[in-house]
C-alpha cells in the first residue's frame, strides 16, 4: 500500500530553468547575478571539509534556490547503503537547505570499489522491492522526499520482467518518492532499446516528476551498425531533446528544468543561451496551451 | 536464477577487466550480445575515471601530454579504483604509481610534481581553521618559548624534491608554450597552504624548510630552531617565526612544560 502520510515536504523549486554549478563559473555568477531558476550541484562535489567550493556555494545560496543531485548512493546495487555517505548528505542538506534532492535509478558501489559511474540494474521483483528499501532508507535518513532518476541504458538484461516505466511508477508508489525525468535520458536509452521515445514520454507518470533534466549526448554504432547515443553531458542539448521537451511540457507542465553540462564545460554565455532556451520553450508550450484549451 | 547480487558482481568484475569477457544475459535490442554496447560502460568507468585524474593533476598533464597522460592514468584506474565515493580524494596512489612506469621514466621529476598537485588538491579541500595573531607568544615569559608548540593549518603541506619542482610548477600553470626544462639546479622545498580562500604556493629555502618539518613534526620552538640553523646557519629564527604567522599558519599552540 502506499504511504501518503510522510511527512516529507513538497518539492519547491521554481518552474524555471537553471544551471548545473561549475566551478569554472563561480565568479562571473556572483559578478553577474543572472537571472535563473535555480542551480543544481552534485552533492559529493561539495563533501569536502572546507575551501573554495563551500564558500560559493554558500554565497551562492544566498541569491539562489539549490537542488541536489547525489550520483553515488547505487541505490540500484545489492549491497546496503552507505551509512556515512548517507550521513554526509544529511549533513548537506541541513547546511545548504536544497529545495530538492535527487539520486539515481542506477548502481556504483561494488566489491572491487566504487565504480564511478551510473551503471543498469535488471527490472525484477526482486531489485524492485530492494530499490524501494534503499528509497524508503534514503528518504528516512536526509528527511525529506527524494526524486528519483530515469537512466540511460545501453543494453538490456535478459531477466528483466518490469517494464521500465512501470517500474519506476511503482516505486513512486510504493516510497512516495518523486521522480526527476531525465529527457536525454528516455531519447538516449529509447533509440538504444529501439522503443518509441514519444511514446514513452506520453506513458511516463508526470504528477510525481518534480523535475526535468536535458543535456547533451554523444552518438556512436553498434557492431550492427544501429544507433548507440551514449549520455555524455559535454555538449548542447541535441534538437530532438528539445522536440521532446516540448512534449514533456505539453503533457506534464511547466517544471523545474535543469540544463546538464558536466564535460568540456562551455563558457557561461553558452550554458546561459541553453537555459533561456528551455525557459522558452516552457513559454511557448503555455501559450499553445491557452490557444488549444 | 541468478540473484542481483551474483549478476552484478560479474558485472562489475567485467567492467574492470579489459578485453575479458561479457558477462551473460545483457543483450541489445535483437537479444543478442553486443560488446560494443557494453564497452560504453567499460569506458565510462575507466575514461572517466582517468578524466578525474587529468582534472587533479594538471601539470602532469601538461607535461606528459594529455594522450599519454590518457594513458597512463588509464593504467592506474583500472588497477585502482577509487575505494569510495568522493572522487577528489581518489589518485592519492597516483604520484606513487607515475614513479614506478617505466614508460615515464624519462622524466624523473614527474611523481614529485604529482606530489605538489596532490598537496594543493588536498590543501583545497582542507578544513576552516582561524588562525591566530603572534601577540598570544609575546605574553610569555622568554624562557618559556623554547618549549612552545605550534599549531599549524590543517591545509599545510610541505613536498621536498631533489628537482625544482616549484620552478617547474609555476612555469607550466601559465598559458601558453612553456619553457624548457633544467631538472638540474637542484632540489627545492614547496610550502603549500590555504589560510584564507586560495591556495597559497611557495618554494621554502633550506633553513625555512627544515624549520617547518620539524614543527610540523610536533617539535617544540627551540629544537625547530636547531634544526633549521643546522641546515642554514643563517637562518633567522624570529623572522621565521614572524613569517609563519604573517601568513595565516599557525592557528594556535601548546605552551610546553
Amino acid at each position: 500500500m502506499p504511504d501518503q502520510t510522510r511527512p516529507f515536504p513538497a518539492p519547491d523549486l521554481p518552474p524555471r530553468a537553471g544551471v548545473g554549478l561549475k566551478p569554472q563559473h563561480y565568479a562571473e555568477i556572483l559578478a553577474t547575478a543572472p537571472d535563473l531558476g535555480f542551480f543544481e550541484v552534485h552533492a559529493e562535489n561539495y563533501m569536502g571539509a572546507g575551501g573554495p567550493p563551500h564558500r560559493y556555494l554558500t554565497a551562492i545560496r544566498e541569491r539562489y534556490p539549490l537542488s541536489l543531485h547525489g550520483v553515488a548512493l547505487s541505490i540500484g546495487g545489492p549491497r546496503p547503503l552507505n551509512r556515512d555517505h548517507l550521513a554526509r548528505l544529511r549533513g548537506l542538506i541541513d547546511r545548504y537547505q536544497p529545495a530538492v534532492f535527487s539520486e539515481h535509478l542506477a548502481w556504483s558501489t561494488h566489491d572491487a570499489g566504487y565504480l564511478n559511474d551510473l551503471l543498469p540494474l535488471p527490472y525484477t521483483d526482486e531489485t524492485l522491492q530492494l530499490v524501494c528499501d534503499h528509497v524508503d532508507e534514503v528518504q528516512e535518513a536526509v528527511g525529506r522526499r527524494m526524486l528519483l532518476e530515469n537512466p540511460s541504458t545501453y543494453l538490456a538484461f535478459t531477466e528483466s520482467t518490469w517494464d521500465e516505466i512501470d517500474f519506476i511508477a511503482e516505486i513512486a508508489r510504493r516510497t512516495g518518492c518523486g521522480l526527476l525525468l531525465d529527457v536525454n535520458n528516455v531519447q538516449v536509452t529509447c533509440t538504444n532499446q529501439m522503443r518509441d521515445p514519444g511514446y514513452y514520454i506520453d506513458r511516463y507518470p508526470h504528477h510525481a516528476v518534480g523535475e526535468i533534466h536535458l543535456g547533451g549526448h554523444d552518438e556512436d554504432r553498434d557492431e550492427a551498425g544501429r544507433p548507440l547515443l551514449i549520455d555524455s553531458h559535454d555538449r548542447p542539448v541535441d534538437g530532438p531533446v528539445w522536440a521532446l521537451y516540448a512534449r514533456t511540457i505539453n503533457r506534464g507542465g511547466r517544471k523545474p528544468t535543469l540544463i546538464e553540462w558536466d564535460n568540456d564545460v562551455p563558457a557561461w554565455a553558452e550554458l546561459q543561451a541553453e537555459a533561456h532556451r528551455a525557459e522558452a520553450a516552457m513559454a511557448q508550450a503555455e501559450w499553445a496551451h491557452d490557444i488549444l484549451v | 536464477m541468478t540473484s542481483w547480487s551474483e549478476r552484478q558482481s560479474g558485472f562489475g568484475e567485467a567492467l574492470l577487466e579489459r578485453g575479458g569477457a561479457l558477462p551473460e544475459g545483457l543483450v541489445g535490442p535483437d537479444r543478442k550480445p553486443s560488446p560494443r554496447r557494453f564497452a560504453v560502460y567499460r569506458n565510462n568507468v575507466i575514461l572517466g575515471l582517468a578524466s578525474g585524474l587529468a582534472e587533479a593533476y594538471p601539470v602532469v598533464c601538461r607535461l606528459v601530454g594529455e594522450a599519454f597522460f590518457r594513458a597512463m592514468a588509464a593504467d592506474y584506474a583500472a588497477g585502482h579504483p577509487p575505494s569510495g565515493p568522493l572522487m577528489f580524494t581518489y589518485g592519492a596512489g597516483f604520484p606513487g604509481f607515475i614513479e614506478g612506469f617505466p614508460p615515464a621514466a624519462g622524466l624523473p621529476y614527474l611523481a614529485d610534481v604529482a606530489r605538489l598537485e596532490r598537496a594543493w588538491l588536498e590543501a583545497y579541500h582542507a578544513a576552516e581553521d582561524p588562525c591566530i595573531g603572534p601577540e598570544a607568544l609575546q605574553a610569555l615569559a622568554p624562557e618559556r618559548l623554547e618549549a612552545v608548540r605550534l599549531r599549524l593549518h590543517g591545509s599545510v603541506r610541505i613536498v621536498t624534491s631533489d628537482f625544482p619542482v616549484v620552478t617547474i610548477w609555476q612555469a607550466h600553470m601559465a598559458e601558453g608554450v612553456p619553457p624548457g626544462i633544467d631538472p638540474g639546479p637542484g632540489g627545492e622545498t614547496a610550502l603549500i597552504s590555504r589560510p584564507g580562500a586560495e591556495v597559497q604556493l611557495r618554494q621554502m629555502p633550506a633553513g625555512a624548510a627544515e624549520f617547518l618539518l620539524s614543527l610540523v613534526a610536533g617539535h617544540g620552538l627551540g629544537a625547530a630552531a636547531e634544526a633549521a640553523l643546522a641546515a642554514d646557519p643563517g637562518f633567522d629564527v624570529a623572522r621565521g617565526v614572524g613569517e609563519l604567522f604573517s601568513l595565516g599558519l599557525v592557528t594556535g599552540f601548546v605552551p610546553g612544560d
